[in-house]
């Protein structure tokens, strides 16, 4: 190994920064949905990576088998029409997930639902196999914005793709209006009021299961839109991204204290920047790096077990 | 519930999750065909086989199992074993070593099954070999390249081999990894090459076997890094890597993670080749991010260039599979004829039975006939005395050959 000059160790390290900062951001956009099914219905919905999944395939899908190639190869049509097919996409998923198989227990102990949510997630991934043509193996996905990346002429050079900076604006664009959305419109209200205390909620004359759907929807359309940026950013999909990038979203929600909104998005820039410097800079280098994010979480619990934004646990009756 | 017990009670959810995924779908197929004109009054005995049929390797197991059943077609066409029919049974592995282990054990139980042909990846066939062993069924992999299958994990100081039973028709890493640094440090002058491989048997073997040569002819590694095979974002390793400013990557692994790697690596604005091993060589490579002028190595020569290879070729495409036979094509159908000479040879006028097993185990050891790929016959380790090895480069959107040679270049 020859020695590394000042800058360049200047240049890795915002390197890392960056790349820590792409892969969190995603994160971010699919702990949202963790974060707000949790919030409202106390559910941790394991199959909420496949709706990530499913959500890249319906983006994929539409680019392929609907839209003519002109289109599908003009970013400007392409990537809004492929972020809101793959939106509308996930969002009917999670929305029949909910419908049959999570509001049939909606009185049912806690562990049936859970039960329920995994189930659900290996039968996405297996029908996903079966039905989506090639999907057996990875299957390549365009760039759908503009190729290139921004050098910042530091050291020998920081690279930032395009992709992965339209990633960061999305993600935090997405979360800081759903966190006015359910701040300020009587929409939201009615969810933190659900989340608060359902029977209450009911007598102030709001339909829980319209806000249950809705809050469903949201988290859905959501994940599809992650979905759809991480096949542009990394070019290829395959069935089982959903699972890794699930449990990195549910470690995201956790961390940040799960039900809060902006606790997901700091729990998943937290975890995108441990991922990228504990390969860089931790003994075992990247391939110990995923050791590092769950170091992180169990330091976190240990300390502050409702997570960075959590409030303690009320106590149910 | 306390929130500490409720994340005790997920992690053991997730533990379940994973192992749920793990055990999902095991397809079985058996085919088989033609014989008509045959005397098959004896019976019917099975071929097994053990690859990837599901999962992002299946592209290469799919062309095994369809060359394996070619071979066993024509055999039954030409009445190759007397008073038998053969069916070819195919089990899938999902690329995984406990699954394959199941498929050894289920294909182990059924006295029927003269012998298997498979796997694709070192690590699966870790753990089906020594269960076929010890049922003394006869495994011919065309794929397999890591050393410690044939010579035991000492292979470099004192070889011995662990089963057998087991036989290759692929030459090993011990061969490749060397040959790859030849080709990269004199043949493509790189001097500053970075490491990475997936930490798996085949792939951390791999890439450890070029890392040694190419130091020893004069290269320096600049980096050695490990990624999972299951990742997809890279960014992280590319990252560090770029400091230490490589003229080229190595990678020990599969076409899964090389081909993402290699577009990863250029839209870092790292404009290197990539070089990969027999595990890169299929299309899906290059849909996946491979790029023009990244190389590889297989076993065995060019099929394409092989006159030997021809009447393969014209035979595969004329049965009309949906599937190309990809990288391992004519080594499995070379490793199938050779489990069914040895099965012909072994039955003769009799029967199959388990008695016949040792047979069958000495008639492949003394195998010597002239397949697709060329001359085949095993030394004392069941490795193939055929140590040809071809250098290929991405052009044009495939891999095309570029130089057939050995290690040591002769």
């Amino acid at each position: 190994m020859h020695a590394v000059e000042e800058t360049p160790r200047l240049s890795t390290f915002l390197s890392q920064i960056a790349n820590g900062l792409v892969l969190g951001s995603l994160i971010a956009l699919i702990a949202l949905g963790y974060t707000m099914v949790y919030g409202i219905i106390t559910l941790i919905n394991f199959a909420h990576g496949e709706i990530f999944m499913v959500g890249a395939y319906g983006g994929l899908a539409t680019l392929t088998y609907i839209l003519p190639t002109a289109i599908a190869t003009t970013w400007y049509f392409a990537l809004p029409i492929a972020l809101v097919a793959g939106a509308i996409v996930a969002m009917l998923i999670a929305v029949a997930m909910e419908r049959f198989a999570y509001r049939p227990l909606r009185n049912a102990p806690r562990l049936a639902p859970l039960i329920t949510a995994l189930g659900v997630s290996v039968a996405l991934q297996e029908a996903m196999r079966v039905f989506y043509p090639g999907a057996t193996a990875a299957l390549p996905f365009p760039n759908l914005f503009i190729e290139g990346a921004v050098v910042i002429p530091i050291g020998d050079g920081v690279v930032i793709r395009y992709v992965g900076i339209l990633l960061i604006v999305m993600s935090l664009v997405l979360a800081f209006g759903l966190e006015r959305f359910v701040e300020r419109t009587r929409l939201g209200r009615a969810m933190r009021a659900t989340s608060q205390d359902r029977d209450v909620a009911r007598l102030m004359g709001i339909d829980p299961d319209r806000v249950i759907v809705l809050t469903f929807a949201i988290g859905g359309a959501l994940a599809g839109v992650a979905g759809v940026l991480y096949g542009s950013y990394l070019n290829n999909i395959n069935i089982d991204m959903g699972f890794q990038n699930g449990i990195f979203a549910f470690t995201a929600a956790v961390l940040g204290g799960i039900g809060n909104i902006r606790g997901a998005v700091v729990g998943g820039l937290v975890i995108g920047l441990v991922k990228a410097l504990g390969g860089q800079y931790l003994p075992g280098g990247t391939a110990y790096d995923y050791v590092w994010i769950f170091v992180v979480l169990i330091i976190v619990l240990v300390f502050r077990p409702q997570g960075f934004f959590g409030e303690s646990e009320r106590v149910r009756a | 519930m306390s929130r500490t017990r409720k994340v005790a009670a997920t992690a053991a959810l997730l533990a379940g999750a994973l192992a749920l995924t793990a055990c999902s779908t095991n397809r079985e197929e058996a085919t088989g065909g033609g014989g008509g004109s045959c005397d098959t009054s004896k019976g019917t005995l099975v071929v097994g086989f053990i690859a990837p049929l599901s999962g992002s390797l299946s592209a290469l197991g799919l062309g095994m199992k369809n060359s394996t059943d070619l071979a066993v077609n024509q055999a039954n066409q030409n009445c190759t074993v007397p008073g038998y029919r053969l069916a070819l049974q195919a089990e899938d592995d999902q690329a995984t070593a406990q699954i394959a282990g199941q498929a050894a054990t289920k294909l182990a139980s059924d006295p029927n099954v003269v012998g298997v042909i498979g796997t694709l990846n070192s690590s699966t066939a870790q753990s089906a070999a020594p269960i076929l062993a010890n049922k003394k069924i006869v495994e011919i992999s065309p794929a397999n390249t890591n050393p410690a299958l044939t010579q035991g994990d000492n292979y470099q100081s004192a070889p011995s081999r662990p089963n057998a039973t087991y036989f290759r028709t692929a030459t090993t890493d011990a061969i490749q990894g060397p040959f790859a640094a030849q080709y990269m440090v004199q043949k493509a002058g790189k001097k500053n090459i970075a490491v990475i491989d997936d930490g798996k048997t085949y792939g951390a073997g791999l890439a450890s076997q070029f890392a040694t040569e190419a130091e020893k002819l004069g290269a320096t590694v600049v980096a050695r890094e490990k990624v999972g095979e299951k990742d997809t974002d890279f960014s992280g390793v590319i990252a560090k890597i770029r400091p230490t400013n490589p003229d080229a990557v190595y990678y020990g692994g599969e076409y899964p993670v090389a081909g993402p790697l290699s577009k990863q690596l250029a839209d870092a604005g790292l404009n290197i080749p990539l070089m990969g091993g027999d595990g890169i060589v299929d299309k899906t490579y290059v849909s996946l991010g491979g790029r023009e002028g990244d190389l590889a190595t297989n076993v065995g020569a060019p099929p394409e260039q092989l006159p030997s290879a021809k009447a393969f070729i014209d035979a595969y495409a004329a049965a009309g599979y949906s599937e190309p036979f990809s990288a391992y094509g004519a080594l499995t159908y070379d490793a199938a004829n050779v489990l069914i000479q040895g099965v012909a040879k072994a039955v003769g006028n009799g029967t199959f039975s388990d008695a016949t097993r040792d047979g069958l185990i000495s008639a492949v050891q003394a195998t010597n006939l002239q397949g697709a790929t060329g001359a085949i016959s095993f030394d004392q380790y069941g490795d193939t005395t055929n140590k040809v090895l071809t250098v290929y480069s991405v052009q044009g959107g495939e891999f095309k050959p570029l130089e057939t040679g050995t290690y040591p270049a002769s």
